[in-house]
């Protein structure tokens, strides 16, 4: 069966140039980063070869980042560091549509009796920076936002709230889990003190990640153990997996302008051509800024959980809302925060487009879509019009 | 086995036997060697999960059970995702927990609370199993639903009805909690474990290399693990911000003694006799319970013994409503042996059941599905006494 990945926002296909760069370290070079000896050197150079990487695509300095094992760690590393080397009260500043990455972190805050606040966003799914200056209080230590959403695509409009965390002088952290390798991502632009970033989602294997520290940001380290990264991340590293992500980040920075327009092109292709063809089909948060790969499709009328399974049965993977453990799909909580009722955010899909994605692939969505979602409404409760009955 | 003469029962009218089918998979033995069967017989399948209760929901019931035979423990699940990827086909968990909420389990409650006894079983096959995820099985592609129930379904020409018929063991047969099955939904169901025994499937289910063959079955509630219905209820009230009085009712004779107090109509069934806290030297058994008067009336043996009942929400199969009475063999519990009675319809969603002879314990919210042979003419549930 023809098979075509629409799902890039959940993960990857490792690169093989990303393949050929890690593999000596998983065969031949298979030495401890730590280690004194000439095995450890090698694995020494690589992964600080790989720092310098990932500080290039960010625009950041090599020791202002730190390797983890991927976009969670990082998460969870950044908010209970910030607020653990915060002393006294503290008050954290997020969005209602965060990863649960931020979002269960900052309800484990709050269970041990710190406050924090949920930023609404608009029906475009943008955060206002107004907003953020008036949650401000004395107390505020932490600032974090992601950058772009994984479910809409929408980018945040950091540079403002960067400027605003600076006044306030309270750190600023983003989850740009969904932006780096899509969008340039450059720290000193944006105004953050800390980035998160994990490997999977733009062509480097899953389990490794980064978070970036500005120089200067306090904050408490989230694991204990040996010296590895001046101790400040302890473990092992895991030098195929950062080998890797510094091959990522090299292709991101050296190929990131053209794929981006090749894919929105792709992308916009796909949209109009769904509006055309599919009856009522609307683009969700179509007014905001977006991740030029990702489009999220509200057809009205269905269970967007049987499309994602009839579309599976035909060879097209894409998504709706978040999997959890199970691979059950929840409720999106991001649809829902930007006003879509529960029908509407049950009926809505995510097409998530990468860097091989062709335009036989869109033509090969635009002709599988529109029937299934035809064969969907006939079945369909909600769509179908009273008066018919079989 | 004789693999080869399953499923050949009268042929079916309404739909394409070649087309895609949904196998409602649990992770279980029985719906695992229905995916093997299917396959066997060249059928293009398709797993669907559901998740139905997030145990999470109560952390107060977490304890210490194990999470294993937990309802949609994880466990679970992958257990259906293995025996997919192991027979090469595609399999998907589809997230039911609103729907089973509000049509399983918050009924469920509300019997309790109103002193009935349900069956959330049945509910959830005829509400939830045949209905929404029938449904997403549709719009999936699948022209039908298999799963592993223990029971047959056929169409019958002459009277051009789908007819529902104990399994051929008799000790698995699970019609009892199929009885509210329509006409459309019994119209896409196969059963393909109607013929086998459980050792045949479990058989099944090793010769095709299934990791779950050797797996005990799941006895309880799936979503009261421990089996403790009465905690489970006290605690879903109070996650539902309505936590139960501390109720204070009677327990008393028949006769209006008064032998003891009560903390809740949901602690009781009718015709138990353990927990009751009266201690009166014979043996007393719940005989009725009245909600309107937050009263457990006990008495003797004897006077559990009924002859009549009365049936609503009723729902014939094998036949249209009948317009006279029809002698059937009548079970009232999954246990029970059912019992040769007289049945008349009253009107097209209630009926009167006349025992030939006396049955013990006749429980309000139970079932009652009436067996002509081993075809079900239909059933109802049990209502209260007027």
């Amino acid at each position: 069966m023809n098979r075509v990945y629409m799902d890039h926002n959940a993960t990857t296909p490792v690169d093989p140039a990303v393949l050929d760069a890690m593999l000596p370290f998983l065969s031949s070079d298979y030495g401890n980063a730590a280690s004194i000896h000439s095995f450890g050197q090698k694995a020494r150079a690589a992964v600080e070869s790989a720092r310098d990487s990932v500080a290039a695509l960010l625009g950041a300095r090599p020791q202002e980042i730190v390797f983890t094992s991927g976009g969670t760690e990082s998460d969870n590393h950044a908010i209970f560091g910030i607020v653990g080397a915060a002393s006294g009260v503290a008050h954290v500043i997020t969005t209602a549509i965060e990863h649960e990455a931020v979002l269960n972190t900052c309800q484990a805050l709050e269970k041990s009796g710190v406050a924090v606040t949920y930023l609404p966003v608009d029906s475009a799914g943008l955060v206002d920076p107004e907003a953020v200056r008036r949650a401000l209080r004395p107390e505020t230590v932490l600032i974090t936002v992601m950058h772009a959403n994984n479910e809409l695509g929408t980018i945040q409009p950091l540079e403002e709230i960067g400027k605003i965390a600076a006044q306030a002088d309270v750190y600023f952290h983003t989850d740009a889990v969904q932006s780096v390798g899509k969008i340039p991502v450059h720290v000193e632009q944006l105004g953050v003190d800390l980035l998160s970033l994990s490997g999977h989602k733009f062509y480097a294997p899953k389990g490794v990640g980064a978070l970036y520290i500005r120089s200067g940001t306090r904050l408490r380290q989230l694991l204990y153990g040996g010296h590895h990264q001046r101790g400040f991340r302890p473990g092992t590293e895991n030098v195929p997996g950062i080998a890797g992500l510094g091959k990522a980040a090299d292709i991101a920075r050296q190929s990131l302008a053209e794929t981006a327009s090749r894919t929105e092109t792709l992308r916009n292709r796909l949209e109009r051509g769904l509006i055309e063809r599919v009856p009522q089909a609307r683009v969700n948060a179509a007014a905001a800024p977006r991740t030029p790969n990702t489009a999220n499709i509200l057809f009205p009328g269905l269970e967007g959980e049987a499309l994602v399974i009839a579309l599976d049965l035909k060879g097209l993977a894409c998504s709706t809302g978040a999997a959890c453990s199970s691979g059950a799909v929840e409720p999106s909580h991001v649809l829902t925060a930007i006003g879509l009722p529960p029908e509407e955010a049950r009926a809505s899909l995510r097409f998530s487009l990468g860097r091989h994605t062709t335009e036989a692939d869109i033509e090969f969505a635009l002709e599988v879509i529109p029937a299934a979602v035809a064969q969907l409404r006939e079945l369909s409760p909600t769509y179908r019009k009273a008066g018919e009955s079989r | 086995m004789n693999v080869a003469s399953q499923n050949e029962l009268t042929p079916r009218p309404a739909t394409k036997e070649g087309g895609l089918i949904a196998v409602a998979m649990s992770g279980g033995v029985d719906s695992s060697a229905v995916a093997a069967l299917l396959l066997r017989q060249g059928r293009e399948v398709v797993g669907l999960t559901m998740q139905l209760w997030n145990q999470r929901r109560l952390p107060e019931l977490m304890g210490e059970t194990p999470a294993h035979g937990r309802c949609c423990s994880l466990d679970d699940v992958y257990d259906a995702k293995r025996v997919a990827q192991h027979l090469g086909f595609s399999h998907y968990v589809v997230n039911f927990e609103a729907q089973f909420e509000e049509r399983v389990v918050r009924p469920f409650v509300a019997e309790y609370l109103s002193g009935r006894t349900p069956i959330a079983c049945a509910n959830c096959n005829t509400d939830v199993k045949f209905e929404p995820l029938l449904l997403m099985a549709r719009q999936a592609g699948a022209e039908r639903l298999a799963t592993g129930h223990y029971a047959r379904v056929r169409y019958n020409r002459e009277t051009g009805r789908y007819e529902l018929l104990r399994a051929r063991d008799e000790s698995k047969d699970q019609t009892y909690f199929l009885f509210g099955l329509t006409q459309e939904q019994l119209a896409r169901t196969d059963f393909p474990l109607g013929d086998l025994t459980k050792e045949e499937a479990r058989e099944l289910a090793r010769s095709a290399g299934l990791a779950v063959a050797d797996k005990p079955e799941s006895m309880e509630l799936c979503f009261v693990p421990n089996g403790n219905y009465a905690q489970f209820i006290e605690a879903y009230q109070r996650d539902q911000g309505s936590p139960l009085p501390a109720a204070d009712g009677e327990i008393a004779r028949q006769n209006g003694e008064v032998l003891a107090r009560h903390a809740g109509l949901h602690q009781f069934t009718v015709g138990q006799r353990k927990g009751l806290g009266v201690s009166t030297g014979e043996p007393l058994y719940v005989i009725s319970i009245d909600p309107a008067a937050n009263r457990v009336t006990v008495g003797e043996d004897a006077a559990l013994r009924q002859t009549v009942c009365e049936v609503e929400r009723v729902n014939w199969i094998a036949c249209a409503t009948p317009h006279s009475p029809v002698h059937a063999e009548v079970k009232i519990r999954h246990k029970h042996e059912a019992a040769p009675a007289t049945v008349e319809a009253l009107g097209a969603t209630r009926a009167r059941i006349t025992f030939d002879a006396p049955q013990r314990a006749i429980t309000p919210g139970q079932a009652a599905v009436f067996y002509s042979g081993e075809i079900v003419l239909g059933g109802g549930w049990i209502a209260r006494d007027k």
